[in-house]
């Protein structure tokens, strides 16, 4: 059975699809087959950051029409042979979306891959509902400032209560946190809310902070998920993502005032 | 004969009389009129059906014969016995109703005036199914608090019937946009998160921080209370009064703190 992510955040432009990307990707090399699903229909945008855009032919909406089979629809990725893609429809709006339909195709994709991404559209309307409805784990991606994270909260709480597993009365999915946009030095002149602060309202497990790097936009221009540019610290930042979900044990990096966030993490009970 | 009159004697008695005290619902009238009674308690039980099914309950006629209202009690009786409630008492009549009373084997004058309050929040904490449970709890709970009775033997055959008291645990963050409706009491191990709201009947516990709204008493109790470890609540309310944020200090925050109403006012309080 395959484990089903959501990547989800509430509030738009705050790293959802690249955060997909990137994980998908980052599973993939570990060698484990991987799909990530662009549940973003009618703005479909994860073609474009994994850069397949040019070879879609269907989408998942013709897939849960019967309109295509699932391997017609999946894309192959260029970069890594365990990865495919099945990108949205940009002519349709979530409604072609329903929950039997999403079921189905998650149920199909489980046989055959190991991990699922499915990359949220934005809200909490149907998309992104459909998109967290099947979740086993939930990647919750929030910027350090006061509305993305109170957006946070309100799709955990939703997760809480309206997945499958909350329905069902299962082991409820699990959440982690994926602080993206982190700037230490604005941080520290109090113009970003600080880790600590985030965590203060959030309390999850924190899979990584990926800092604000101009990598993340060459990678998106150019099609290549972010976590193949080695160098880079967004890219580093989400390989340490994929490790510790896959249960390695890594330190905390990309924080400046190092010290003071460990204390705050593992000191004492908050 | 003798050998018979003997075992009378010798043996424990047939039966033996003990005090105990124990709760029951308490129905406020304030209208006499039965239709409209009967409307707004078959709500109330088509909401909580087990609670109210078998429920024993003490008529309260203070407050209608205060407005000089008038009302049968063997049509009130008939009423609730009808819609499946078991009147125990009656108290706060008049003498013409305590007479109707009588005749029909209900007590008058149960319940003396400072049971209300107490009964007032065991109404909304805890779901029943009938007099012999909640005699037996509370025999339960005298025993416990005095160790050296010796009878626990006699509580045994009815204990599948006690239920726990109806309060809600929660365990889990309330996050925002999540609302939470308790029946009684309401206790939070984790945080509340601004934009949820959690509402109780009875008491609010809340373990850890406050940041959305919390709402006791909700059904009217003024005795009921919120604690918190640190309160930073977007609204605190009890029984209808309330305050916002803006009228909360930082002096609050980051500290054990109790709310509770006096004189309509919301008193916040540090807890030592």
């Amino acid at each position: 059975m395959a484990r089903i992510i959501v990547v989800t955040s509430g509030k738009g432009g705050v790293g959802k699809t690249t955060t997909s990307a990137a994980i998908a990707m980052g599973l993939a090399k570990r060698g484990h087959k991987t799909a990530v699903i662009d549940f973003d229909v009618g703005l479909r945008n994860l073609d474009l950051i994994m850069g397949c855009e040019r070879r879609v032919v269907y989408d998942f909406v013709n897939v849960i029409n019967g309109e295509a089979s699932l391997n017609q629809a999946l894309i192959r990725d260029k970069n890594c042979n365990l990865l495919y893609i099945l990108p949205a429809s940009q002519t349709r709006d979530k409604d072609a979306l329903t929950l039997e339909g999403v079921g189905r195709i998650l149920e199909e994709l489980s046989k055959d891959f190991q991990y699922i991404v499915c990359d949220s559209p934005a809200g909490i309307e149907k998309g992104a509902y459909l998109a967290l409805y099947y979740a086993d784990d939930a990647f919750v991606v929030t910027n350090p400032e006061v509305s993305s994270v109170r957006d946070s909260d309100r799709m955990l709480g939703i997760l809480a209560s309206k997945s499958r597993r909350a329905e069902r009365n299962e082991e409820p999915v699990k959440e982690y946190l994926l602080l993206t946009r982190y700037d230490p030095s604005r941080v520290k002149s109090g113009e970003m809310l600080g880790l600590d602060d985030v965590q203060d309202i959030l309390s999850l497990q924190l899979l990584g902070i990926i800092p604000e790097s101009k990598s993340v936009l060459t990678a998106s221009n150019s099609g290549i998920p972010v976590i193949l540019d080695e160098k880079s610290e967004a890219g580093q930042a989400y390989e340490d993502v994929v490790a510790r979900y896959l249960g390695e044990d890594r330190p905390h990096r990309f924080i400046e005032d190092k010290k003071g966030f460990f204390r705050k993490l593992f000191g004492g009970k908050s | 004969m003798s050998t018979a009159s003997q075992k009378m004697t010798t043996s424990s008695s047939v039966l033996e009389f003990k005090s105990s005290t124990f709760f029951s619902p308490i129905l406020i009238l304030y209208s006499n009129d039965l239709a409209a009674i009967e409307q707004s308690l078959q709500d109330k039980i088509n909401r909580a059906p087990d609670f109210f099914r078998n429920s024993p309950l003490i008529i309260d006629l203070r407050e209608l014969n205060k407005s000089g209202l008038d009302i049968s009690v063997i049509e009130v009786t008939g009423m609730l016995r009808k819609i499946g409630m078991f009147p125990i008492g009656v108290r706060g009549g008049n003498e013409q109703q305590n007479k109707q009373a009588h005749k029909l084997s209900i007590p008058v004058d149960a319940g003396r005036e400072n049971d209300s309050v107490i009964a007032a929040s065991i109404t909304a904490s805890r779901k029943e199914s009938g007099a012999r449970a909640l005699e037996q709890r509370f025999a339960e709970q005298s025993e416990s608090s005095n160790p050296s009775s010796p009878s626990a033997g006699h509580v045994e055959p009815v204990s599948t019937l006690a239920e726990p008291i109806r309060s809600m645990l929660i365990t889990q963050p309330v996050r925002s946009g999540q609302r939470i409706y308790a029946r009684g009491d309401l206790i939070v191990m984790s945080q509340v998160s601004a934009g949820a709201e959690i509402m109780a009947e009875g008491n609010i516990h809340v373990y850890n921080t406050l940041r959305g709204r919390a709402l006791a008493g909700v059904q009217g109790n003024t005795a009921a209370r919120i604690f918190c470890m640190d309160l930073q609540a977007e609204l605190i309310s009890i029984s209808g009064d309330y305050k916002t944020s803006e009228h909360l200090t930082e002096q609050t925050q980051k500290k054990p703190v109790q709310v509770y109403l006096q004189d309509h006012a919301l008193i916040i309080k540090e807890i030592a």
